[in-house]
């Protein structure tokens, strides 16, 4: 591989995965925080406003994080990816600006508001503000997501006489099929991680005995989001976006799989690792006809395997985009159990005392992020080795002006700041769940109710 | 249609400098003016709510820049690599600067991040400044329309120009005494007491530089660039500019000593944005001038296609409206004098 493009895709995979560790968060919260913030309003209970006001300080931290980091994904389309800018900005720049425009602008002039203008505002303002914010920050993921289904799947677009793309039509761009699907996919996954990120910081609180009556607003809030997200994560966002790969990737889809040789009545492989240089899965663990049936809804359909397509149409790093697809999916299963056993055990009245499903809750805040990354390298691995699916290959869209030197100069110095970054994030973060939703371990407002003051 | 963008694109990259301005400005003269951690908290309370909004006027004008002339973008992004990366890193440790100094009660950790705000904000400014002294001075494009600067060849200027030289170092300078300037009006106008008036008295002190470096800045830009004077003379409307320029300059004398901090403030706007419209003005319809003049990269030869501009004004004009309307609200709900109270920073 070239080497200058190796340090391109480097520099654009390291910057956005550790990026997408924030908005995650902060999409998911801002909508966890909304609903806590309207049940305060509804039973006038001070208790779940203090709630949201913890939530919104631990936003505040992983927002700016946020902000900071999702401010080089935007320069490096034209540093870093100039060729491919040239090619396609005709079509993208639409979605990139309206981020800009629509969401950036509303999201930033009502976090200043919900943060620090709750005595300025009324309480109805003030829930105003924390609805500004979520559709800003939820606009924003849909036009990222358009931007990026476009990559995907382009549709409305022309090729203009200089050979670059330009718009064709707005709403065919703007409404991609593909976009509908990979949006609900990616959304439902960000409020899986704000529903665990809650539940887990709950749990904590339970298993330690403070803060319990916040604590169990928070495992409850989290629970129910949870579970209910979880399986819209599988059924039918996950199906829907599967269709979407079957249909318009399918060599992607044998990729991810691990199908070396198309079949009728294809196994899903479950436990496995690829085997390339055989074109076969080692120690197979395998479901019959599976793939078959979830892919096309008949046992023995014929899906295509790797074979069925020409090498160079191959995605590039197979076994990483393999095991991205395997960890993603089992990770989305391992949610629904837990989350399904939870919400019972909550049903049941039983859960605030299951001290062993509270430490499964606990230990449990990592994986969404985990599934979250592994969900996006499937999309982009199995894009390759396409830039624009089927219009500019990888390897031609990079700034041919930077070198590889140059390159390495900037990731290395981005990797140094984001190492600060994280560490500081966790730290600060560590802090404000120590410190709790409240002065000492139990609310004030619970012992004197009267005294509620903010 | 391409003409409109152009104008477009320049009123919003003046807006984020008018805007964003006035927090790096505050940044910069932070460590000077305020001395105190109640001083000090003053300054970033009264920057804290808006300073994010005032950096998506960045964002949001790159955005549009990269709808409208995706050429452009692809070009001068990539060309100067380098500066807009370490524009990045500074945007970084500054936004955690100003947001993570209040998080813990510690003097080293506060002394730690107001070091970390006011360099940063310092370093942005001088980039920002050359960073336009490059576009004014032309860059080494060649016929495949990109080019590469290193961060500095000789300093002088040649045909392989660096993204520092000594003009662009004086563009540097004059961008770092503005803002300096500007945020010391933003300071003056938000807060009272000691530090008013110490942010007044340092305005007070930039006036004469920021006087003498207008000047010898755009004689170094008639030295390096004649033809800058090309539409000034083809359209009369221009002398707008200086006339603009030179009133502000002399409003903001008048006014600061007299303790017209809103009328300073809204002066130090002006001059900003006179001198970047008089900046838009003279390179129209050229984008970004190459060192040799066949390769000059114009709005005809960078603007997306036609349907997809005229779609843009649609969505366009309905988010700037919201946006106005935005910005009109949370100006108005934080307007007046900061108050150290319950709250962050």
């Amino acid at each position: 591989m070239d080497s200058a493009l190796l340090v391109h895709r480097l520099h654009f995979a390291f910057t956005a995965t550790f990026h997408y560790l924030f908005p995650q968060l902060t999409m998911g919260l801002a909508l966890l925080i909304v609903v806590l913030k309207t049940i305060g309003l509804r039973r006038k209970d001070p208790v779940y406003h203090e709630a949201a006001r913890f939530w919104g300080r631990i936003f505040g931290i992983n927002f700016v994080l946020g902000v900071v980091t999702g401010i080089p994904m935007e320069f490096q389309f034209g540093t870093n990816w100039s060729v491919f800018s040239r090619f396609a900005g005709g079509v993208i720049g639409q979605t990139l600006a309206m981020e800009g425009m629509f969401a950036f602008f509303l999201e930033s002039a009502f976090l200043g508001l919900f943060l620090y203008g709750e005595k300025r505002l009324s309480p109805k303002a003030h829930w105003l503000s924390a609805v500004a914010v979520f559709a800003g920050s939820w606009l924003s993921g849909y036009f990222i997501i358009a931007t990026d289904a476009f990559m995907q799947h382009p549709v409305g677009y022309f090729t203009a006489s200089d050979g670059s793309l330009q718009l064709a039509s707005f709403w065919d761009f703007v409404l991609n099929p593909w976009a509908g699907w990979q949006y609900a996919h990616n959304m439902s996954g960000a409020a899986i991680t704000g529903a665990f990120i809650m539940t887990s910081v709950g749990a904590f609180y339970l298993l330690s005995g403070k803060w319990t009556v916040h604590a169990r607003i928070f495992v409850k809030t989290g629970v129910v989001a949870g579970c209910l997200f979880s399986v819209l994560q599988i059924f039918p966002t996950g199906d829907g976006q599967g269709k979407m790969v079957t249909d318009l990737q399918p060599v992607t889809l044998a990729a991810m799989e691990g199908l070396f040789q198309g079949q009728p009545g294809a196994p899903l492989v479950i436990v496995g690792q690829p085997n390339e240089q055989q074109g076969k899965i080692d120690n197979p663990i395998e479901v019959p006809k599976m793939l078959s049936m979830l892919t096309y809804k008949r046992w023995n359909a014929n899906v295509r395997g790797l074979d069925a397509f020409p090498k160079q149409d191959w995605p590039g790093n197979i076994p990483l985009l393999y095991y991205s697809y395997h960890i993603m999916v089992g990770l989305g299963t391992f949610f629904v159990a837990v989350m399904v056993v939870a919400l019972f055990l909550l049903w049941c009245g039983r859960l605030f005392n299951a001290r062993w499903m509270l430490w499964i809750l606990m230990l449990a805040a990592p994986f969404p992020y985990v599934a979250n990354t592994a969900g996006w390298m499937t999309a982009e691995l199995g894009r390759q080795p396409w830039l624009v699916y089927g219009l500019m290959r990888t390897e031609n869209g990079y700034s041919k002006v930077v070198s590889a030197g140059n390159g390495m100069f900037t990731l290395l110095g981005f990797m140094g700041i984001y190492m600060v970054l994280g560490i500081l994030g966790l730290f600060l973060i560590w802090r404000e769940i120590e410190n709790g939703p409240v002065a000492g371990h139990e609310s004030v407002s619970n012992l004197h109710p009267a005294t509620e003051a903010r | 249609m391409a003409s409109l963008w152009f104008w477009i694109v320049a009123v919003m990259i003046a807006t984020y400098v008018v805007l964003d301005g006035f927090d790096l400005g505050a940044g910069a003269i932070y460590l000077i003016a305020a001395k105190t951690n109640d001083e000090r908290r003053r300054v970033l309370r009264a920057i804290g709510p808006v300073w994010d909004g005032n950096e998506v006027w960045l964002l949001a004008a790159g955005g549009t820049l990269y709808f409208a002339f995706p050429r452009l973008y692809a070009s001068s992004f990539s060309g100067f690599y380098l500066p807009l990366t370490i524009v990045l890193w500074l945007l970084i440790l500054r936004g955690i600067g100003i947001e993570f100094r209040a998080h813990i009660e510690s003097r080293v950790w506060r002394d730690f991040f107001d070091v970390v705000f006011s360099i940063s904000s310092i370093l942005l400014a001088v980039f920002f400044g050359a960073a336009l002294g490059n576009v004014v001075r032309g860059v080494p494009l060649d016929s495949s329309g990109y080019f590469f600067e290193p961060l500095w060849t000789h300093f002088k200027l040649g045909p392989q120009t660096g993204i520092l030289d000594w003009y662009t170092v004086l563009t540097g300078v004059v961008a770092l005494v503005t803002l300096a300037a500007h945020g010391s009006y933003y300071v003056a106008l938000k807060t009272d007491e000691d530090l008013g008036r110490r942010a007044r008295g340092f305005a007070l002190l930039c006036w004469p530089v920021q006087f003498f470096l207008t000047f010898s800045s755009l004689v170094a830009t008639y030295f390096i660039r004649p033809e800058i004077m090309t539409n000034y003379g083809k359209h009369p409307v221009g002398i707008l500019v200086p006339i603009v320029v030179v009133a502000s300059l002399a409003v903001m004398l008048w006014a600061n000593p007299k303790g017209k901090e809103k009328l300073a403030f809204v002066a130090s706007s002006l001059y900003i944005t006179g001198m970047l419209v008089g900046a838009a003005f003279a390179l129209y319809p050229v984008v970004l001038p190459a060192r040799d003049h066949q390769y000059d990269l114009t709005i005809y030869n960078t603007a997306a296609g036609s349907h997809g501009l005229s779609v843009g004004l649609v969505w366009w004009t309905f988010g700037a409206v919201l946006a106005v309307a935005y910005f009109a609200f949370v100006y108005r709900m934080f307007r007046g004098k900061v108050q150290l109270g319950e709250g962050h920073y």
